[in-house]
């Protein structure tokens, strides 16, 4: 009688051997280029600063310590490496704000899109879905026009009269922060369209049924029930503009500097591998505790769904 | 009408609408001036002066912007080849049959490329390949379709994932049961199938690595500048409406990709 | 005539997962399905009906036991090496293929040169009455059609044995009237045996030549329909197919083949035993509601009470009735114009029960 659970179980790890070499190119490719690198970087942060770039092979925590201190030049104390500091406030602080303000902007563009008739519907996710599609130095770079000195907007206002002389609206965190919104704005929608289609409508009509206004529909009826949409936006949209390099290359001239600009720098002119192996582990670690809460939130959503 | 007379509309919240359009226009406006100005006949990117092909027509005579074009395009091709052949076996191999250990591990492992910053991917890879540069002194394009083909694989594993889930799984069985081998079943059952999930794959894949500027301008060895890390390297000097006609065409690019991507999906 | 077994199931147990989680689909099952007959598996979902037919096609692996066609081990061969073919429940139809290749696929992959393919396309296009449609897409059909064509497609090889997984379980009511007969045609015409999956007692009892009940893993009986139906040896069987009504007695006397059984009332009744059972004391007798008439009160009555309802159902009508000894009895009456039926709720009622109609349950 064992026989029959023989085959059975030879066939089981057969079919799983096979699959396990369905996955391996992928895995390899992904291992090679992808995540391999990361483990070396981690020791390349424990390593001594070379003089050309590159590192010197001695064990040293001078990087990490770089991180958030500097040393003065002149008395040799420690202090908090204020430039650091900077960078990374602003980071955070325009990641933040450019996700509060695609959520503004996104959420009512999602319901609009989800209240068109079916028809039309296609049509408004096809106008969101080209931008998507469209190259990202391309999208800042015609943000960069439209607000350069001698840009169209600053052509406008004072053709109209309404500023005397031209508003210097590139290379501020200003700039940044519009370019990201500009950039990011469809990871918003659509993520929150696609909660929001499996809305089921009759739920909207029980809540007026029930005596809600329009805002106690949406705050306790709309929202709650397009929350996992909400949440996925935001990580779409934080994580991206947390690391965007291209935005603050573009739009925050040389001095408004993120952290992957930072990064950047440390293995172009500055010349301190070590140091930017460590930013990187910081910016990376920043990025896994947004994408745990998210996963927390996600996980209780479904549960409370059920 | 008064307030007090207007019919009472369910699905409506007062503003949203106003806000969605003025969202559509924000989203479209800055990239139709630039491909406005890229007709322009003066060398001003906010005075108009009449249209011309002149910046188009200097581009074309752009020895760079051909080159890096040129290797934009070829590399997308091999990166997008490489990681849809692989996301395409790794599909398979996770949506059939029962959960197997360790299945988990593969989609954490798959899915890896879309979390890491794209500015640390760029500066590991930067080291690794300053390591290997050194040990074998090979320098070549490879460095830049292994780098793409990996942060690809994701994207064009998506679709294809969703494709096969989406489909119904007792077809292969059917065929099984009509006396068609494992391979004949995924050649004439679950191929023929999947096919437009492949095809999005590719196309994701290949936008993806058309896109891409951070890893490129970290990991490229000198001469081999891909179009984004060109413009790049041009914005980052001066202005020149060259680049708002390479702009333009770009913009055309994914216009007719994402009209082509769409009508796939639809098609059911 | 005796025919040749075409299936046998030895003693197949099946669990699904490991260890504490795993779950007995089947315990044990042993059946013999014979050559060319209508065999049907009925039970409720979850009962492992279907998990058996997977185990005949290949689909899965039984945990123990074998599972012979004709005699031979089929354990080693793979679905695709089996001369057995299913019908799907969803149907399961190449979308991307027309009705005739779908209907060919089987053939073609059994290496068939294309002359005879076509030939028998046609010849089972015109078996399932649908040669006009032979180049349409599977999805250009309607169910009914869709139906025809799974049924073409599963029988163009030539099985040995044909597996049915509750094909008509997704059309609607008048199309199942008309399939149930469709498919007694076909498998009388193409004299393959037919092993038909459902949950539906009344297609099991229309169209089977045997039926095994199952329940929770286990075959609970196997009969011809009349058997299941008028001699249900065990209580689920009474319960699942049909209405019935469950009476106590005692045993006070056995023979041949026949219990005397003395009901909670007083009055006895002569009741069938089921094969090989022998009880002494207390068992369970079933009644077929249609099996019982309504008496006047006291006299002949086996039973008396009171009518509690009456329900018109067109055809017939039921009579609840409550016991006067407790409990609660039903009697189906046919309505015809000569024997109306004259109770009405508060009446009090007897019940009359013929020879041959009580059963006694194995439990």
């Amino acid at each position: 009688m064992t026989a029959a659970r023989e085959v059975s179980e030879a066939a089981e790890r057969r079919d799983v051997r096979n699959r396990w070499y369905l996955t391996a190119p992928a895995l390899i490719i992904i291992m090679l280029a992808a995540i391999g690198p990361l483990f070396i970087m981690v020791v390349y942060s424990f390593l001594g600063k070379g003089d050309y770039g590159g590192v010197t092979a001695a064990f040293s925590t001078d990087a990490w310590f770089g991180v958030l201190l500097e040393r003065d030049i002149f008395d040799d104390t420690l202090g908090f490496a204020d430039a650091h500091m900077i960078i990374f406030w602003r980071s955070v602080r325009l990641a933040g704000v450019t996700t509060i303000l695609t959520l503004l902007l996104g959420f009512p563009t999602a319901y609009f899109i989800t209240t068109r008739p079916e028809k039309q519907r296609d049509i408004w996710l096809f106008l969101v879905t080209i931008p998507f599609w469209t190259n990202l130095l391309i999208r800042t770079f015609a943000i960069q026009e439209l607000i350069r000195r001698d840009g169209i907007i600053n052509n406008v206002l004072t053709g109209l009269g309404i500023v005397d002389e031209p508003l210097q609206m590139l290379n501020t965190d200003f700039a940044i922060g519009l370019g990201m919104v500009y950039v990011y704005l469809p990871l918003m929608v659509l993520p929150i369209y696609a909660s929001m289609e499996k809305l089921d409508f009759r739920m909207v009509e029980a809540g007026y049924d029930l005596y809600a206004g329009r805002l106690a529909v949406l705050r306790r009826i709309i929202i709650p029930l397009v929350k996992p949409g909400i949440i996925a936006g935001s990580i779409l949209v934080f994580i991206p503009a947390l690391g965007a390099y291209v935005a603050p290359a573009l739009l925050g001239g040389g001095r408004n500097m993120m952290i992957s600009n930072l990064i950047s720098l440390q293995f172009g002119q500055g010349r301190n591998w070590p140091l930017g192996a460590a930013l990187s582990i910081t910016l990376m670690a920043i990025v896994m505790v947004a994408l745990l809460v998210y996963v927390r939130n996600a996980s209780r959503s479904s549960a409370r769904a059920h | 009408m008064t307030a007090a007379t207007k019919p009472f509309i369910v699905n409506r919240m007062p503003g949203f609408g106003t806000m969605a359009i003025a969202v559509f226009l924000m989203l479209y406006l800055p990239i139709s001036l630039l491909i406005i100005f890229s007709f322009n006949e003066r060398e001003s990117l906010a005075v108009w002066g009449g249209f011309s092909w002149r910046w188009y027509e200097a581009a074309w005579q752009n020895r760079d912007i051909k080159d890096a074009a040129f290797r934009s395009l070829w590399l997308a091709g091999f990166a997008a080849t490489i990681a849809t052949a692989a996301a395409t076996l790794a599909a398979i191999a996770t949506t059939r049959g029962k959960p197997f250990l360790g299945m988990t591990t593969v989609y954490a492992v798959i899915n890896m490329p879309l979390m890491v910053p794209e500015i640390v991917t760029a500066v590991a890879l930067l080291i690794f390949f300053a390591w290997i540069k050194v040990a074998t002194g090979y320098t070549g394009a490879a460095y830049l379709v292994a780098a793409h083909a990996a942060f690809c694989v994701p994207f064009a594993y998506l679709p294809i994932r969703a494709r096969l889930e989406s489909m119904d799984a007792t077809l292969e069985v059917a065929a099984a049961d009509l006396y068609a081998s494992p391979w004949q079943a995924f050649r004439r059952i679950t191929l023929p199938l999947l096919w437009p999930g492949i095809i999005a794959g590719f196309m994701l894949a290949f936008v993806i690595s058309l896109d891409d500027v951070v890893i490129t301008e970290h990991i490229k060895s000198a001469g081999m500048e891909t179009l984004p890390t060109y413009m790049l390297g041009q914005l980052r000097r001066s202005m020149s409406p060259e680049v708002n006609a390479v702009s333009a065409i770009f913009f055309l690019l994914s216009v007719v990709l994402v009209t082509f991507f769409f009508f796939l999906n639809r098609k059911k | 005539m005796v025919s040749a077994a075409a299936v046998e199931a030895k003693n197949v147990t099946k669990i699904f997962g490991v260890g504490q989680d795993g779950v007995r689909a089947l315990d044990r099952v042993s059946v013999t399905i014979r050559e060319n007959e209508f065999f049907t598996l009925l039970g409720p979902s979850g009962c492992g009906k279907t998990t058996l037919l997977r185990l005949i096609a290949g689909f899965d692996f039984p945990t123990e036991g074998e599972i012979l066609l004709y005699g031979q081990d089929i354990a080693p061969l793979p679905p695709y090496k089996r001369p057995v073919n299913t019908v799907f429940q969803n149907y399961s139809l190449f979308p991307h293929m027309t009705v005739g290749q779908n209907i060919g696929f089987g053939l073609e992959m059994l290496g068939k040169p294309k002359a005879e393919v076509d030939a028998r396309v046609t010849e089972m296009l015109r078996l399932v009455r649908m040669e006009e449609l032979r180049n349409r897409k599977t999805s250009q059909i309607s169910g009914g059609q869709q139906q025809r064509v799974a049924l073409a497609r599963a029988l163009a090889p030539q099985p040995k044995v044909l597996l049915l997984d509750e094909p008509l379980s997704a059309l609607d009511y008048k199309l199942r009237k008309d399939m149930q007969i469709e498919l007694k045609r076909l498998q009388n015409e193409t004299g393959i045996t037919f092993i038909f999956v459902t949950h539906d007692q009344e297609e099991a009892l229309t169209m089977s030549d045997r039926i095994a009940v199952m329940s929770k893993g286990h075959i609970l009986q196997v009969g011809s329909p009349r058997e299941i139906y008028d001699h249900p040896a065990e209580r689920f069987v009474a319960n699942f197919i049909g209405e019935t009504n469950f009476l106590k007695g005692d045993v006070a006397g056995i023979a041949g083949g026949k219990a005397d059984v003395r009901l909670a009332g007083g009055t006895a009744v002569a009741a069938t035993l089921p094969e090989g059972f022998a009880p002494n004391g207390g068992v369970t007798v079933v009644i077929r509601p249609e099996h019982a008439q309504v008496a006047p009160a006291g006299g002949r009555a086996t039973l008396n009470g009171t009518v509690e309802n009456v329900v018109y159902f067109g055809t017939d009508t039921h009579i609840h009735l409550r016991l006067d000894e407790g409990g609660e009895f039903i009697v189906r009456q046919q309505n015809s114009r000569d024997r109306p039926v004259t109770v009405v709720q508060g009446d009090k009622a007897g019940v009359l029960i013929g020879d041959n109609v009580a059963q006694v349950l194995r439990d």
